[in-house]
């Protein structure tokens, strides 16, 4: 889809003077966007300036204490996510939405086998048949590249960035509109990295999915983003394409954060 | 369940009778109404402390007292037998505390509290059958938080349970859980059966009985009224199915109940007897004759008399 079609098109997402506060303190405040299809939004920021809690306010995890989250629901077309009553939310949750948490150990069932963990939103779905799920899971970790002989080991046997391709399949297998990204790289080493984002980047493109990703790494947001968010204190300061926004930053913050980029 | 007749000195007998206090059974009957209302739903009761620990039937032992009257005529079995430690002494004790007549005999029986079984002849209606429970959350193995399951009951949302299914096969070809097998009672509620062999599972379906589960530690009680739909889950390509043995029981020569292995010496020889001691007995007593017919097991010493 090119850009001009994309803003053509309606908004999967809409965000609307979004606020939340933890008593006195201030956890975002006031954000408004809208998202299309197919678009890849980057939220960075410092530690601490609210991007933990905008996404987990977009992701139906954490009420907002005023504002409005929209998204075009496949059965409820565009609504608001907190108007939905819980049982349509949560179900929106698992049709629409993945969740690719920081920590593997967070979105993964540690207990159970990886293939398992890849083939639970099939079954969350109501699909009763073990032998279509085994070959869509098959073909899944292949796409993620991971081995396939190893479909029935615990995730724990896996390493990080394993455990991370696992949470990547679980989270694609059914087919979301949108797909949530806290830090997805975080805690694995650089080489490791690039090849998570090369292969999260493909999948990406290939799928036409809509992905907000939260990070704290500008390499990261360069490589995957096409637009961004700069959060500071719970604000957004700066919003544009990825490029304009790193290559020309007009905020003070921002031309301090990319400023701070460390180069080898 | 009945009022007694007259009896002597009936103010002091029938004061705090059958062990709990007249408001402690109060409150579970109150519990057993709501959870026969919602089949499969289960509904928490303030489990009292009794005199046997978590895990020996504080549950079924609660429910038994709840439900009780002197009319009534107690059975008690442990994995189907009528004369293990478990099921005697809680037998002796509903004897002693409700006055009730006790017997063996499926067919008499009034109330049945079992532990891992169901009997093997069919139950009618009137009688109540009392399972106990160790652990009423069929997802807890899967999800530990109370609060997601009791969601995930009240949304309907059991994906997560066809995941362990799901390993089973991955690991062993076919769903291989064998105890405690998960259903799915008038296509609503997901429901443990408590760790009674998939065997059983079947009997539950359209059962005249009506079908009393009382977990003491987890303070649930949950039920299943006469004629309740109740499906034992499975994938389309890997159907439930119940065990089946090659052997026949080696006392009675019965070929369609549930059979324990018992081994015999260190030789390796052993015998496949049917775990329901009752049945068993019944059928040799009706002359059928298995391959090890008057083995020393057929002869257990009798229970001491009441």
């Amino acid at each position: 889809m090119s850009a001009v079609e994309r803003l053509a098109s309606e908004p999967l997402l809409r965000v609307t003077d979004l606020s939340r506060w933890y008593g006195s303190i201030v956890g975002c405040r006031d954000v408004s966007f809208e998202m299309h299809p197919g678009e890849v939004l980057g939220i960075v920021g410092e530690s601490g300036s609210g991007k933990t809690t905008l996404l987990k306010c977009l992701s139906g995890h954490l009420e907002p204490t005023s504002g409005q989250v929209e998204f075009d629901t496949r059965r409820h077309g565009m609504s608001d996510i907190y108007g939905l009553s819980e049982p349509d939310r949560r179900r929106m949750q698992r049709e629409d939405w993945g969740f690719v948490h920081q920590n593997p150990r967070d979105g993964l069932r540690m207990r159970v086998s990886g293939g398992a963990n890849v083939a639970e939103p099939l079954m969350n779905l109501g699909r009763r048949h073990y032998g279509e799920m085994r070959s869509a899971t098959i073909a899944w970790l292949d796409r993620v590249e991971l081995d396939t002989s190893r479909i029935d080991d615990k995730p724990r046997n896996f390493s990080g960035g394993m455990q991370q391709r696992i949470q990547v399949a679980r989270n694609l297998i059914h087919g979301p509109k949108l797909v949530f990204m806290d830090e997805p790289t975080g805690g694995l080493d650089v080489s490791v990295q690039a090849r998570l984002l090369d292969l999260m980047r493909e999948l990406v493109r290939d799928l036409g999915l809509a992905v907000i990703i939260v990070t704290h790494d500008m390499a990261v947001a360069r490589l995957m983003a096409d637009r961004l968010l700069v959060m500071r204190r719970g604000e957004v300061v700066e919003t544009g394409l990825t490029d304009q926004v790193l290559d020309d930053p007009q905020h003070a913050y921002t031309q301090l954060l990319v400023s701070s980029v460390l180069q080898i | 369940m009945s009022a007694a007749e007259s009896r002597p000195n009936e103010a002091e007998r029938y004061y705090n009778y059958a062990y709990l206090d007249e408001q402690t059974k109060r409150m579970i009957r109150r519990a057993i109404l709501k959870a026969l209302a919602i089949p499969g739903y289960q509904a928490p009761f303030g489990s009292r402390e009794m005199p046997v620990p978590y895990g020996w039937g504080t549950g079924g032992i609660q429910l038994t007292a709840a439900i009780i009257g002197p009319d009534d005529v107690y059975k008690c079995i442990d994995q189907g037998a009528d004369d293990t430690t478990n099921a005697v002494s809680i037998r002796k004790f509903f004897a002693r505390v409700a006055d009730v007549a006790t017997t063996d005999n499926t067919a008499e029986a009034t109330i049945i509290q079992t532990r891992h079984r169901i009997p093997e002849q069919p139950l009618k209606a009137g009688q109540v059958l009392v399972f106990q429970v160790p652990q009423p959350e069929p997802l807890r193995g899967l999800e530990a938080r109370e609060t997601e399951t009791r969601a995930m009951h009240a949304y309907e949302e059991y994906g997560l349970q066809y995941v362990s299914l799901y390993e089973n096969i991955s690991a062993f070809g076919r769903i291989a859980a064998t105890a405690g097998y998960p259903v799915m009672v008038e296509e609503r509620y997901l429901m443990s059966p408590s760790p009674i062999p998939k065997f059983d599972n079947p009997k539950m379906d359209d059962n005249e009985a009506i079908l009393l589960f009382g977990a003491g530690r987890e303070k649930r009680i949950y039920a299943i009224p006469p004629h309740t739909r109740v499906r034992s889950l499975d994938f389309e390509d890997y159907p439930f199915e119940v065990q089946t043995w090659e052997e026949n029981c080696a006392l009675c020569g019965a070929e369609d109940s549930y059979l324990d292995e018992v081994v015999l010496d260190d030789a390796g020889n052993r015998m496949f007897v049917c775990s329901d001691s009752h049945h068993c007995g019944q059928r040799r007593a009706e002359g059928h004759v298995g391959p090890m017919a008057g083995h020393q097991l057929a002869n257990p010493v009798a229970e001491d008399g009441q």
